[in-house]
């Protein structure tokens, strides 16, 4: 198993996410509390398989968040981020003028 | 949608199968409590033994967006997978598993974007990106639309036929496919894994502005995904996600 | 609970109750690799292995330095906290007894020891877990060298614990006089973690 194949990404954590919050957190912004990088969720490097979701910084690798499911408990740190920021929807949604 | 349905586990109900490839199983669930999805959603789905076990694995939906009741998987078959042997040789019509779901926000596709839809899937990556294209074919969107999608084989291309069928239909869409291990005699598609030549003249330019949605095994969305961004297209115009080794996304 | 008809995953068959198997743990033959980040690649030419006190260093060796300690091979049954156990692993490496002799100490200096890791990931354990032949840095499974994905050039191996705290690519002992939670345990997990009291998370 080589590095590129040990981890997914941050879609993967939508799930146990979507108990505790009511968006579509894969679209939250996170802000790296080490470098400072922003990705959205959903592009984080997500390690840990069973054990529990650790998702890092696409730039500097550090962890960001961490997300433990345990049966009906979850737990979530998100000590490893600076910043999380839901902001308007990606610049790509934009709205035909035909309709 | 309804939020709390999304949150919750909830019980359903096999009612159709069709066997797309030997090794790939489309399954219909009906789920009482199923709020509708959009494109490029997924679920998860927990199955457990009896002495309480308990497997999870994250599955995306085939079926287009909409509400209703049911929800289309379409399963690749891993040897040695916990799972999906189980989905695709031993689940009958009229069993039960739990499911929890739409879930996703980022990998979604809905008709009211106006930009050019790029997709290029590998594999059973295709799964999300057919959620998409039968998304927009049932709401009559003429968004220009390309799909450029690998499959190892002819024999492996998963929804072949209806994929000929959407092209065939004269609404800007496009369809390329790639063989990277074997090509039947007289195969007109390409034969080789999808390189920067390719995205280059069978994708949008970057000038168009495509919407682009990678999906397939981790290596095979590294490598477009930056290939993409050698032939000049903007990382943030790129969304992928990633299956992993197994082809499970869990 | 919800029982899915025909479904009996990875444990199925090799459920066994014998007194090697820990509560609700499955025998496996494979050896899953779980990782809480990449995999880290260490040259034998950059790699040593330190104890601390605190921020004082008690002892160092290099790859050379650390091979010509007294070795010791042994067989452990080990347990994941994911529930899988593999019976009968053949281990060769450095027991932590042999360490503290090789730096001069009978003794921990203090209680509990951190072990800290390439990739930054660390295990706390109390340093009587590591003695008298319960622990070891081990740098060979099954006769060859340890691989990089399961910890390799050395990892720690505390078989009477979950295997979370057998840290791989393991390069600091640093002892400390509390018993500070480390990577796992500050997210959940079990301070101790005792496979045999089912020790998995926190409160249990």
């Amino acid at each position: 198993m080589t590095d590129e194949l040990a981890w997914l990404d941050g879609n993967a954590a939508a799930g146990p996410l979507s108990r505790v919050f009511s968006f579509e957190v894969t679209n939250l912004k996170v802000t790296c509390g080490s470098c400072g990088v922003e990705s959205p969720l959903g592009k984080l490097h997500l390690y840990g398989g069973t054990m529990g979701m650790i998702l890092r910084c696409i730039a500097c690798g550090e962890v960001n968040l961490r997300v433990l499911e345990v049966g009906p408990s979850l737990r979530l740190d998100f000590r490893g981020a600076a910043c999380l920021a839901l902001g308007p929807e990606p610049r790509s949604a934009r709205r035909s003028n035909a309709t | 949608m309804n939020l709390a349905a999304r949150r919750d586990w909830q019980v359903a109900t096999a009612t159709l199968f069709r066997q797309e490839t030997p090794q790939v199983r489309s399954i219909t669930f009906e789920a009482t409590a199923w709020a509708g999805h959009s494109a490029g959603q997924h679920v998860d789905i927990r199955l457990t033994a009896e002495n309480g076990y308990q497997a999870q694995r994250s599955y995306s939906i085939a079926s287009p967006a909409g509400e209703g009741r049911h929800v289309e998987l379409t399963v690749e078959r891993i040897s040695g997978g916990e799972v999906s042997p189980f989905l695709t040789d031993e689940l009958r019509i009229g069993d039960t598993i739990e499911l929890r779901g739409p879930i996703g926000g980022y990998f979604t596709w809905d008709p009211s974007i106006s930009l050019p839809l790029m997709l290029i899937g590998g594999g059973s990556g295709v799964v999300p990106l057919m959620s998409m294209l039968r998304t927009r074919y049932r709401a009559g969107s003429t968004v220009p639309a390309k799909l450029l999608y690998s499959s190892r084989s002819a024999g492996d291309i998963i929804y072949r036929d209806e994929l000929d069928t959407l092209a065939a239909y004269r609404d800007r869409f496009d369809l390329v496919h790639t063989l990277t291990r074997s090509a039947p005699a007289g195969w007109q598609g390409q034969t080789r894994r999808v390189d920067g030549d390719m995205l280059a003249h069978f994708g949008f330019q970057p000038t168009e502005k495509p919407q682009i949605f990678v999906c397939g095994p981790t290596s095979f969305v590294e490598t477009v995904a930056d290939q993409l961004v050698a032939i000049g297209h903007g990382e943030s115009a790129i969304k992928t996600e990633r299956f992993g080794p197994t082809g499970d996304k869990r | 609970m919800k029982v899915t008809r025909g479904f009996k995953g990875k444990q199925h068959g090799s459920e066994e109750t014998t007194d090697r198997v820990p509560p609700g743990q499955y025998v496996t033959e494979e050896f899953p690799v779980l990782t809480a980040g990449p995999t880290q690649q260490t040259s034998l030419e950059n790699w040593s292995l330190a104890l601390q006190n605190g921020g004082q260093l008690l002892a160092r060796w290099n790859w050379a330095e650390f091979e010509a300690l007294a070795q010791t091979e042994r067989t452990f049954d080990i347990h994941c906290v994911t529930k899988w156990s593999k019976l009968g692993t053949r281990w060769r490496g450095v027991m932590f007894d042999d360490l503290l002799k090789a730096a001069g100490l009978t003794a921990g200096p203090l209680m509990y020891v951190m072990a800290h890791c390439d990739g930054g990931y660390t295990t706390n354990l109390p340093v009587a877990d590591l003695m008298d032949g319960k622990a070891m840095v081990a740098t060979h499974f099954d006769g060859r060298p340890l691989s990089a994905i399961h910890g390799g050039p050395a990892r720690l191996l505390v078989p009477h614990l979950y295997f979370w705290k057998s840290a791989k690519w393991v390069r600091r002992l640093v002892f400390m006089a509390t018993n500070a939670p480390g990577f796992w345990e500050s997210n959940g997990y079990h301070i101790y973690g005792d496979p045999w009291r089912e020790q998995r998370y926190s409160g249990d």
